[in-house]
């Protein structure tokens, strides 16, 4: 059973149709990148997985439940979505840390407040923050970056940011890691640090969905790329094909402009 | 001299009180206006607004008459005190000016703030209180010392309804041909001032650990 299934979702903005009619499945420790110009509609998916944008129609099935269907009114209440949207941790383009925390309190804030929830928050309190914190002090440190906890966002780079705010992703344990261009806002420098973290996590077997225009990331850490053109997937397949040897003719004519304008 | 000088004190505790009562009551309310103004129920929005339009666009020396009189013209029951009256019309007019502070404090906050609190599972209000609120707040703090200082000098206003605030204090030796007691009433408003502007500043100081 996949572990991710997304049946005919499409999303308008007013008379533009972003997304049209999108199915694919995901599975388990499956590293999926969707490429393809901006416009194309390929963060408007990554945000209708997580609902920051509700879809106009389909379903979304995680681990066999169905998580969103737009012709059910009840998956569209706020109430469930908390819920449901803690399947996806998502990591976007700006990072958007929390600037009034530094990076271990970034990690840990929600965490400690999805505490308060639980049954046995009372009486094991101090155990399940402590439980929180180690474990965010884990996650920072598998990212490289242990001596940094006490540091503010303004105080740390672009990468490490980007860093801290994978990390604060990792630290709800996600089904499904989803980033949107995670390494656009960053200057050429510091993309290979975020590079090198996300890889480390597709080698790890995290089930992942990378927006990217980072071509050549794309065809090593991918098990498979989608190219999307207008709103709906073009090409689906194995990196050699979609990246190497694309079959479709606008893949062909995306991938012919992205290399001729000098990138590798 | 003494006289005089315990006469400008006696005004300038009016000014002081007339202050404190001020921000005590407009900085809440003033929060109340900045929800109506971005209130999604379009009549309220646009009620709000030009209750905030009306209140910015006329001088406060008007609206403590109107406040003084309508309501006994209008209405048939007067003010009961002058003090009151004062009160309410600078609370109600900071308040609006606050609420133009709040809301654009709150709308310079990037929606990624949100974005990234919702898809973490927090709730609405987990993300405006834990994630929002100080951010806004560090925001404001310049634009609103700089209307807290205006509101001090402002409280001399109030001598228009008949309040003896220390200017009007000041304004009766005046007549009796004494200058300079009018000319001290600088001093009083510099000194207080002088204090509001480091602990102010000390607020604004606690907020600089991180940037927004």
């Amino acid at each position: 059973m996949p572990i991710l299934e997304v049946r005919n979702i499409s999303k308008r903005f007013g008379d533009t149709e972003v997304i049209r009619d999108i199915s694919f499945s995901l599975e388990k420790g499956e590293t999926l990148s969707i490429i393809g110009s901006s416009g194309s509609g390929k963060t408007t998916l990554l945000r209708c997985l997580n609902f920051l944008e509700t879809p106009d129609n389909g379903t979304i099935t995680v681990n066999g439940e169905v998580i969103f269907d737009a012709s059910d009114p009840a998956s569209r209440s706020e109430k469930g979505i908390r819920e449901k949207r803690l399947h996806f941790g998502m990591v976007f383009q700006s990072f958007n840390l929390f600037p009034q925390y530094t990076a271990l309190q970034n990690v840990t804030l929600a965490g400690l407040l999805l505490a308060k929830e639980r049954p046995d928050y009372r009486a094991r309190k101090n155990e399940i923050r402590e439980e929180i914190i180690n474990n965010a002090k884990a996650i920072l440190d598998s990212v490289g970056l242990s001596s940094k906890l006490d540091h503010y966002p303004h105080q740390l780079s672009g990468g490490q940011q980007q860093r801290v705010a994978i990390a604060r992703a990792l630290a709800l344990k996600p089904d499904i890691l989803c980033f949107d261009e995670p390494t656009s806002a960053l200057d050429p420098e510091l993309t290979g640090e975020v590079l090198r973290v996300i890889r480390e996590l597709a080698e790890r077997e995290t089930t992942m969905i990378i927006v990217t225009h980072e071509m050549s990331f794309a065809r090593q850490v991918s098990d498979n790329v989608m190219f999307m053109d207008d709103g709906v997937i073009v090409e689906y397949g194995p990196p050699e094909q979609v990246i190497g040897n694309p079959r479709e003719e606008r893949t062909k004519r995306f991938l012919e402009r992205y290399f001729e304008n000098g990138n590798s | 001299m003494n006289i005089y000088i315990s006469s400008l004190f006696e005004g300038f505790w009016l000014n002081i009180r007339l202050f404190v009562l001020t921000l005590a009551m407009a900085i809440p309310l003033g929060l109340v206006i900045t929800f109506g103004s971005m209130a999604k129920f379009r009549p309220l929005k646009w009620l709000v607004r030009t209750f905030v339009w009306i209140i910015r666009g006329t001088p406060l020396m008007l609206q403590l008459f109107v406040v003084l009189y309508a309501p006994g013209l209008l209405f048939g029951v007067p003010m009961k005190s002058r003090m009151t009256a004062a009160i309410v019309a600078f609370v109600v007019n900071y308040a609006a000016y606050f609420s133009e502070i709040y809301r654009g404090g709150i709308e310079s906050i990037p929606k990624g703030q949100y974005e990234a609190g919702a898809v973490l599972g927090m709730t609405r209000s987990q993300v405006f209180f834990k994630v929002i609120l100080l951010q806004v707040i560090k925001r404001i703090v310049p634009p609103m010392s700089n209307e807290i200082i205006t509101l001090t000098k402002d409280t001399a206003l109030a001598r228009v309804i008949g309040i003896a605030e220390i200017i009007m204090c000041a304004e009766r030796f005046t007549k009796q041909g004494l200058i300079w007691p009018l000319f001290s009433t600088g001093l009083f408003f510099l000194a207080f001032n002088g204090v509001l502007t480091i602990v102010l500043g000390w607020i604004e100081r606690r907020l600089d650990y991180f940037k927004v």
